[in-house]
């Protein structure tokens, strides 16, 4: 799916990250864990190609991010369902449409798959709030909805980004039985998170591996957790 | 697909595409109003054109085919002088035929200028004979010469002096019109290159949302080709209804060969401006594909 090597990252100044080495197999769960400002977001971006190594290389589906052309990069991105930590949702267009918005944008056939939508919705717990437009939400309910958004597609890799920063515990158990449910299907799965205790709940439903970015370097976090 | 093809298919095609891009305000009204403008003058330059080449082309043929010869005469001589005249015309090569005109119809020619009541037998008026020459024509200057020798009242006026710079006027008047189409078209399409180019700028961050849920830059440029290509056809439409019916309003006199008088559009030429939305709508899509393109590929 994805293997990083020895790629760094650095916004100008002083590398914020620098020889990270990880493959992701097809059907692994990864956590990635670290404190605020380690560089979490930053590997996500570089994963899907918003963001291109200054150093080294990682390769997406088989191929460099450094030479995929931007219709390669879009291309990349419908099989992978990102949950963003700033959301990224259009806010002239509803709940609904946000959700359905990878599906249109792939010129898949939306109405085809309104049941599949609702169903989602539904099981997200914003049936109600199908119509409200995305500033109207609280912030639960927008990564409930980016969450809904990621997996419309039924891609092959998902990366959420702190996708439980803002929902309550059972909210989150909720997520977590979600992801790990479709980790079960085949899915590969990258979680960046500072809940420790979601980890730990992580760990009586699936066999995750914890990574964790400290000093600008990967590390394998111990069984302490 | 043809550029005409790609637009039908974005006229007909899914309102669905283009509402992943919010109203984008300004830019688009801008475009409907350009659109519209242009569309009110191209009809204006347009019947210009066609006008100016029908007088032109009047105005050639009868420079072409006609002279007159005015034989002034003191009044005792003016019938021995015209007959030598037409006799003269009889055996000149190139000339098809040659008429004097009847009292009653140099009266008709006067009476514009006199207003009638003109005691035409009391003055000493010249008589008028009309040459119609053949198409090969006659050779002028050798006609002048036997004129003077056999009837020296007599002068030969082809018209040129006064119609050859008319016939010129009015066929640079049609390239004018011709050329200022052209430049019709271009003003709209930077206009409108413009007004798409500051609404892509203005929607980066939309434009990022869609990238990153792996939306490609055709499909990107698409939503706002088709709004812009829209715009463009719609106030095209609007622009080029008040113009022609600003050009049918316009007083006509006929089939004269007056040019103020004969601006409207005359027959098949009234379908003419209908071509005018659908460049519009072509110009349209051309400048909001290439503003996109050049905008998208300078967003990282
Ligand atoms: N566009 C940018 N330009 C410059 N510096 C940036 C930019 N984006 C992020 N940074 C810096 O890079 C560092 C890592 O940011 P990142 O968002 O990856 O952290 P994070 O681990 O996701 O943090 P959090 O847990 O708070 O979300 C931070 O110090 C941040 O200030
Ligand atoms: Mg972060």
């Amino acid at each position: 799916m994805i293997e990083l090597r020895e790629a760094g990252y650095s916004f100008g100044g002083e590398p914020l990250l620098g020889g990270l080495a990880l493959t992701l197999a097809p059907g692994s769960f990864h956590f990635l864990t670290g404190p605020s400002g380690a560089g979490k977001t930053t590997l996500l971006r570089l994963c899907y190609a918003d963001l291109l190594p200054t150093v080294g290389e990682i390769e997406l589906f088989g191929q460099s991010t450094a030479t995929m052309s931007r219709d390669d990069i879009s291309g990349a991105r419908q099989r992978i369902g990102v949950v963003h930590q700033d959301c990224q949702f259009l806010d002239h267009l509803s709940v609904t449409d946000n959700i359905a918005l990878p599906l249109a944008v792939s010129g898949r056939d939306v109405d085809a798959h309104r049941e599949n939508l609702r169903e989602l919705l539904a099981w997200v717990g914003l049936g109600p709030r199908a119509d409200a437009l995305p500033p109207e939400l609280s912030g639960g309910e927008r990564q409930r909805a980016a969450l809904a958004r990621a997996v419309i597609m039924d891609p092959d890799l998902i990366l959420a980004d702190e996708p439980t920063g803002n929902v309550d515990w059972e909210m989150s158990m909720r997520l977590l039985t979600l992801l790990a449910e479709l980790n079960r299907m085949g899915k590969t799965i990258l979680v960046a998170t500072h809940d420790l205790g979601l980890i730990r709940a992580a760990k009586a439903q699936v066999s995750a591996r914890v990574l964790r970015i400290a000093g600008g370097q990967l590390q394998l976090a111990g069984a302490d957790l | 697909m043809t550029p005409p093809a790609r637009i039908a298919a974005l006229v007909m095609g899914d309102p669905q595409a283009d509402r992943v891009v919010p109203p984008t305000g300004w830019p688009a009204r801008l475009t409907v109003f350009t659109a519209g403008a242009m569309a009110f003058l191209a009809v204006f330059a347009l019947a210009l054109s066609l006008a100016a080449g029908r007088v032109a082309d009047i105005w050639a043929d009868a420079l072409a085919r006609t002279a007159t010869i005015r034989v002034s005469a003191p009044t005792d001589e003016l019938a021995l002088q015209t007959r030598a005249v037409l006799e003269v015309l009889g055996q000149t090569p190139g000339v098809a035929s040659a008429r004097a005109l009847t009292a009653e119809e140099q009266r008709d020619l006067l009476e514009p200028w006199f207003g009638d009541g003109l005691p035409l037998d009391d003055l000493p008026i010249p008589q008028l004979v009309e040459v119609t020459a053949t198409d090969e024509g006659y050779d002028a200057e050798g006609l002048r010469q036997r004129l003077t020798a056999e009837a020296p009242g007599a002068v030969l006026d082809d018209h040129g002096r006064w119609r050859r710079p008319l016939v010129a006027a009015a066929s640079r008047l049609r390239l004018m019109g011709w050329a200022a189409l052209l430049l019709i078209l271009g003003a709209t399409a930077a206009m409108i290159a413009l007004a798409a180019g500051s609404a892509l700028a203005a929607n980066e961050q939309v434009i990022r949302t869609l990238r990153l849920v792996g939306a490609k830059d055709g499909y990107i440029a698409q939503a706002f080709i088709r709004r812009f290509t829209l715009r463009a056809l719609g106030g095209a439409v609007i622009g080029m209804a008040l113009g022609m019916a600003a050009v049918a309003l316009m007083p006509g006199a006929g089939a004269g060969e007056g040019f103020l008088t004969g601006i409207r559009f005359r027959g098949f030429e009234w379908f003419l401006p209908l071509a005018i939305p659908a460049l519009a709508a072509l110009v349209g899509y051309l400048a909001t594909r290439a503003a996109a393109r050049d905008t998208l590929r300078g967003m990282r």
